[in-house]
């Protein structure tokens, strides 16, 4: 199936943009996504068309705003294959995950247990030692295996009756590997364990069926998903949200307050305190509305074609060395890699000056770096509107820093 | 205007790796870490009765601009105490553009990390290192 992917760049103002005389190859994707028109719009339409606080307000911009943010829900929702109610709108996937390390946490004991794993961006590890330090909790930790994926042979050593969640990331921010959900939540079941997952690098690639992945809680990032920064998503099964106490206390999320007793509104206003970020979330939904209609077959088709681009060119690169499984197999375009002398800051920064953007260093993952013996690695990360122009012009920034800088 | 940001001169004294190493029974030691990017300074340094550094190493898991950073600093530290040292790091201040003048050598050459501002801690993290180790 053929994709157009200049009819995809087309919907990208800033992929026209010209720095320094060059275009910009954007393969940063990882860490923020561009953004198309039907979001900026989405976003100008609701400032200048229906900008007011949401939910309260009885005049008509008010119920025309609380319409916009409750029809982004709807999106986002229809996004996950989920129920817009079951839906909380957070300030970022860390956000949704703090949310989960504080609320569903404050419902576990000393001497229960989580486990992670070690490829896991460091906001999937964090909240969980903050519990830990507050609670007594206990962490266990899902070794990686070389070629960059969740070991799950270890999982029947590591779940135990104790275990209460497994949190893990569903793509890897380093590797691209894709994690093998059906292994993760049926041993986690058999634990009677919840399995959180971090979507941040899995929802920008598609829609997602979340209830047919038998999970209990599923987090990611606007910003990172083609939509606004400093809005994020939480989904939960309602039986768990219904059951947790807020996180935040405010405006929005309670059910009636008096000074001796104050109840919670059900979720997801009980996870909402305080005025939302409505311009952020209605662009979400557009967002969520943009990726629906693309053709993702053909979108990862066409992505993992650029990843297999990628790995042949850097191969032919004397002393790169690439992480992650080395198959198109079970992986997201996320290709992170060293090269032998040069150090990755050094080497993104050479290929800035070719007008490519990558991330390079730790990428919020020590851990993982610890476990390769890595200060860094230099990762590329890619989108439906990246072309061969884009992998062409990273391919001969990492030549001239290999020529130049070692 | 990257390309500007790898001169020859930064280039070579990173590959000079002057006092790159560890010292054997160092009077001081100290670690630096960037948290934002993970690079990681360690300096040992051996000082005299009156403070002052007699001998110097370092080692860096870090950028090439940190690396340059630490073979400049190292070229120059022995025979200097702390408040010298605090002296030179004016110069590298001066020479990325957050001080005002012209730096002594070696620090001209870090002039072109001065419109790179998001690098300039790389040039820094080697002093941050010595400072403490100095404290």
């Amino acid at each position: 199936m053929s994709f157009d992917v200049a009819a995809v760049r087309r919907q990208f103002p800033i992929l026209s943009e010209i720095i320094d005389g060059r275009p910009v190859h954007y393969l940063d994707n990882g860490a923020s996504a561009q953004t198309p028109l039907a979001v900026i719009d989405a976003v100008r339409h609701y400032e200048t068309t229906s900008r007011a606080n949401v939910l309260r307000g009885v005049h008509r911009l008010a119920e025309r705003a609380t319409e916009a943010y409750e029809n982004a829900r709807a999106e986002v929702a229809k996004f996950l294959g989920v129920q817009p109610l079951e839906v909380i709108f957070t300030g970022g996937c860390t956000a949704a995950i703090n949310l989960v390390a504080y609320s569903y946490g404050s419902l576990l004991k000393p001497g229960d247990r989580i486990l992670l794993s070690e490829l896991e961006h460091h906001s999937n590890i964090v909240p969980w030692q903050l519990l830990r330090a507050r609670s007594g909790i206990e962490i266990d930790m899902i070794p990686v295996t070389e070629d960059g994926r969740i070991d799950l042979n270890e999982l029947p050593r590591l779940l135990t009756s104790k275990t209460k969640l497994v949190s893990l990331a569903h793509v890897s921010n380093v590797t691209g590997a894709l994690l093998d959900i059906r292994t993760v939540v049926t041993a986690a079941k058999a634990v009677g364990a919840k399995v959180m997952l971090d979507g941040a690098q899995r929802a920008p690639h598609g829609p997602l069926d979340l209830p047919s992945l038998g999970i209990d809680f599923y987090a990611f990032a606007g910003h990172k998903a083609y939509g606004p920064n400093g809005i994020g998503v939480l989904w939960g099964k309602p039986e768990l949200l219904d059951a947790m106490p807020p996180f935040m206390g405010g405006g929005s999320m309670i059910g009636r307050v008096t000074f001796a007793e104050t109840t919670w509104a059900p979720s997801p206003r009980r996870f909402e305190a305080g005025t939302p970020a409505i311009g952020p979330a209605i662009g979400l939904g557009a967002a969520c509305t943009w990726m629906q209609a693309l053709d993702w077959t053909a979108a990862h088709d066409h992505e993992m074609g650029l990843v297999q681009r990628l790995m042949d060119g850097l191969q032919k690169v004397d002393g790169t060395r690439l992480f992650g499984p080395a198959s198109l197999q079970n992986r997201y375009p996320v290709v992170s890699f060293t090269l032998d002398g040069v150090h990755p800051h050094d080497v993104a920064q050479t290929l800035d000056s070719f007008g490519v953007a990558v991330r390079a260093g730790h990428h919020c993952a020590q851990p993982l770096m610890d476990r390769f013996d890595l200060d860094g690695t230099t990762r590329v990360s890619m989108a439906p509107y990246n072309d061969n122009t884009d992998i062409d012009a990273l391919l001969a920034g990492v030549a001239h820093a290999a020529r130049t800088l070692r | 205007m990257n390309d500007q940001l790898y001169q020859d001169r930064i280039v070579a004294l990173a590959k000079a790796k002057t006092g790159a190493g560890k010292l054997d029974a160092p009077t001081r030691s100290a670690r630096r870490d960037n948290p934002l990017c993970g690079d990681r300074v360690t300096m040992d340094i051996k000082l005299d009765g009156q403070g002052r550094i007699t001998e110097i190493a370092h080692q860096v898991r870090g950028c090439l601009l940190c690396q340059a950073s630490a073979a400049a600093l190292s070229a120059v530290a022995v025979g200097r105490d702390a408040a010298g040292i605090s002296d030179i790091r004016h110069d590298a201040e001066r020479a990325i553009g957050r001080e005002a003048g012209d730096p002594r050598e070696p620090f001209t050459a870090f002039a072109p990390v001065a419109a790179h501002k998001s690098r300039q801690e790389c040039v820094l993290l080697p002093f941050e290192a010595l400072k403490d180790a100095l404290s």
